[in-house]
């Protein structure tokens, strides 16, 4: 086992005018793991990922990933240390193909391919999100599924050590959430450090091996799914009703 | 480079662009074919210049024709004061517009959308007040070439038509960057920036090199026209170097045969530059022909933004090959 954690998030806070989006985070993600950031709306969990990937600089705290401190690169930068992610929000280059859009992740990407090389890693990942036949198509002409997936197929071709999800399921149907799931453990499986950010709760807990909940910017809680299920204080900040609670890990 | 070289596309583009060239050679009136054909191969070789920025990286540049003016000047002044070669002066215009774009490009391409489209007219306005003042190259006056200069290249006749000759070439070197730029890696990041650039740098696609290098691309080109252009003009003055409706017009061209297209720049400024010969003859229009212009980019504009090609690539896909 290799115990050297992929990422190390030390005591990092950011703030924007008076508002103290995240405060003294610390955690370690050791590699091959799926870790899930959860918390309520606004508890600062995008936050967290621009910081990461060089969007944000944090304030206080220092973000080491593969042993190199990044804290304050520039997003490219990181990006091509081979750190990967999605926006919640999807972020399609619309007027480039669905090939295209791939294509542009392997390119630029830690492995900086050719282009031809790129054509060959976009076909071979969109065959795996399933978006192959839809390749020649402009990505705006995809419906928001589809966006998600191509979001999440531009990540994979940078073959990133460490992948971002900022909630890829959300908006999704139920045949499409398990479908997406089944992807997210294909990609943890060809050896892809995950860190996802989720609000389809019984989702991220059957697919993560440990949760962070995160509250107004406070670090609340951290252990197994079934620790932070059970404990009070995430409860009562995040769930608030303990049997609505229990009915969601129910599930 | 090879698989690339085999497009259709790019080969209907250069035959379009050699057959303008070749048109001189071919019409009655060889010295007037010649004079109009100029001016059109001009055009499309600055309208193909600056769709490298405004097309495939989706800045606006209102002030591009400060490349062409300050090459224009600097290879003007090596000519005319230092008793340089044409083409050594040529690269110097060149390499001076391109040192002018990397230096503004680290200090304008932070700003997006309008900000940088009023800092690039900002930038020509400045450029003009210098050159106006320096005296070097002829402060308000210019500067004019002398006769003598013309000898070494067998008397004002040749020279007029090796001018064009390097203007015809030049442009065809311009067409084929502006493809190879296109259907390149360095491309794919461009067009990447130009939807999205904050994706793009998450993608990481390093922007601002890549923007800098395509602003330095696209000021290159249009500084060595400058040089021919004024070479064949036989003198230069600030208000016919930075006019900063050419700038528009520019824009106008791109847009008309379809931004972010190989074809398109080239269709546009042929057929805009046929528009505004036509007009600038017509008794009622030619006092109003810029007006023409103005209405003509914004039909464009509401109707059809993607530009001539770009119309038939997206209702004609299998033309997609054909038009690049």
């Amino acid at each position: 086992m290799s115990a050297q954690p992929i990422l190390q998030v030390r005591d990092v806070s950011k703030r924007f005018g008076g508002l103290q989006a995240l405060s003294h985070v610390t955690f370690d993600l050791p590699p091959g793991q799926i870790l899930g950031l959860i918390g309520p709306n606004g508890a600062g969990k995008t936050t967290l990922f621009n910081c990461i990937n060089g969007i944000y600089t944090p304030e206080e705290g220092r973000i080491f990933f593969r042993d190199r401190e990044i804290t304050g690169w520039k997003p490219y930068h990181v990006a091509r240390l081979g750190l990967a992610r999605t926006h919640q929000i999807v972020q399609p280059l619309n007027e480039l193909t669905v090939r295209e859009n791939v294509m542009a992740g392997a390119c630029f990407g830690h492995e900086q391919h050719s282009l031809s090389e790129a054509e060959k890693i976009a076909d071979e990942v969109l065959e795996f999100v399933g978006l192959a036949e839809r390749r020649d198509m402009l990505a705006h002409s995809l419906n928001v599924a589809q966006k998600k997936r191509l979001e999440l197929a531009r990540a994979l071709a940078a073959r990133p050590y460490l992948l971002l999800l900022d909630e890829v399921l959300a908006g999704l149907n139920p045949t499409e959430i398990a479908e997406m799931v089944e992807v997210v453990r294909g990609i943890r499986d060809q050896g892809v450090t995950i860190l996802i950010i989720e609000h389809v709760m019984h989702a991220l807990m059957n697919v993560s091996d440990r949760v962070i909940v995160l509250d107004y910017g406070q670090q609340i809680a951290e252990g197994t799914p079934d620790e932070v299920a059970n404990d009070p204080k995430v409860i009562e900040a995040y769930l608030g009703d303990p049997e609505l609670a229990e009915r969601l890990m129910g599930e | 480079m090879s698989k690339q070289l085999k497009s259709p596309g790019l080969w209907l583009s250069l035959a379009i662009v050699v057959a303008f060239g070749l048109w001189p050679a071919l019409a009655g009136n060889k010295a007037y074919a010649r004079e109009t054909t100029f001016t059109i191969l001009k055009a499309v070789a600055l309208a193909s210049s600056l769709n490298i920025l405004l097309g495939y990286t989706g800045y606006v540049s209102f002030g591009h024709i400060v490349f062409f003016g300050l090459g224009g000047y600097v290879g003007f002044y090596l000519m005319e004061v230092h008793g340089l070669h044409l083409a050594v002066a040529v690269l110097a215009g060149g390499l001076s517009a391109a040192l002018l774009a990397f230096l503004l490009g680290k200090a304008i391409l932070r700003l997006r959308g309008a900000y940088f489209a009023l800092a690039t007219i900002g930038v020509n306005e400045a450029v003009r007040a210098f050159i106006k003042n320096f005296d070097p190259f002829g402060g308000p006056i210019g500067m004019t070439l002398n006769f003598q200069v013309y000898k070494a290249y067998g008397g004002p006749d040749r020279a007029l038509w090796i001018a064009y000759i390097a203007t015809a070439l030049l442009t065809l070197v311009i067409v084929l960057v502006s493809f190879l730029v296109k259907t390149s890696r360095f491309g794919l990041g461009l067009m990447a920036i130009r939807e999205n650039e904050d994706a793009a740098e998450v993608m990481g696609v390093v922007a601002p090199n890549a923007k800098t290098w395509a602003y330095v691309l696209s000021a290159l080109f249009p500084g060595m026209i400058g040089v021919l252009f004024f070479f064949k003009n036989g003198n230069i003055e600030p208000g016919d170097a930075f006019v900063l409706h050419q700038s528009i017009e520019a824009i106008v061209m791109v847009m008309l045969g379809g931004q972010g297209t190989v074809l398109g720049p080239i269709l546009g400024a042929a057929a805009y530059q046929r528009l505004r010969g036509l007009l600038l003859v017509s008794p009622l229009f030619k006092n109003i022909q810029l007006a023409v212009a103005g209405v003509l980019l914004l039909i464009i504009v509401l109707f059809v933004p993607a530009g001539v090609i770009g119309w038939l690539r997206g209702r004609f896909p299998r033309l997609r090959r054909v038009l690049e």
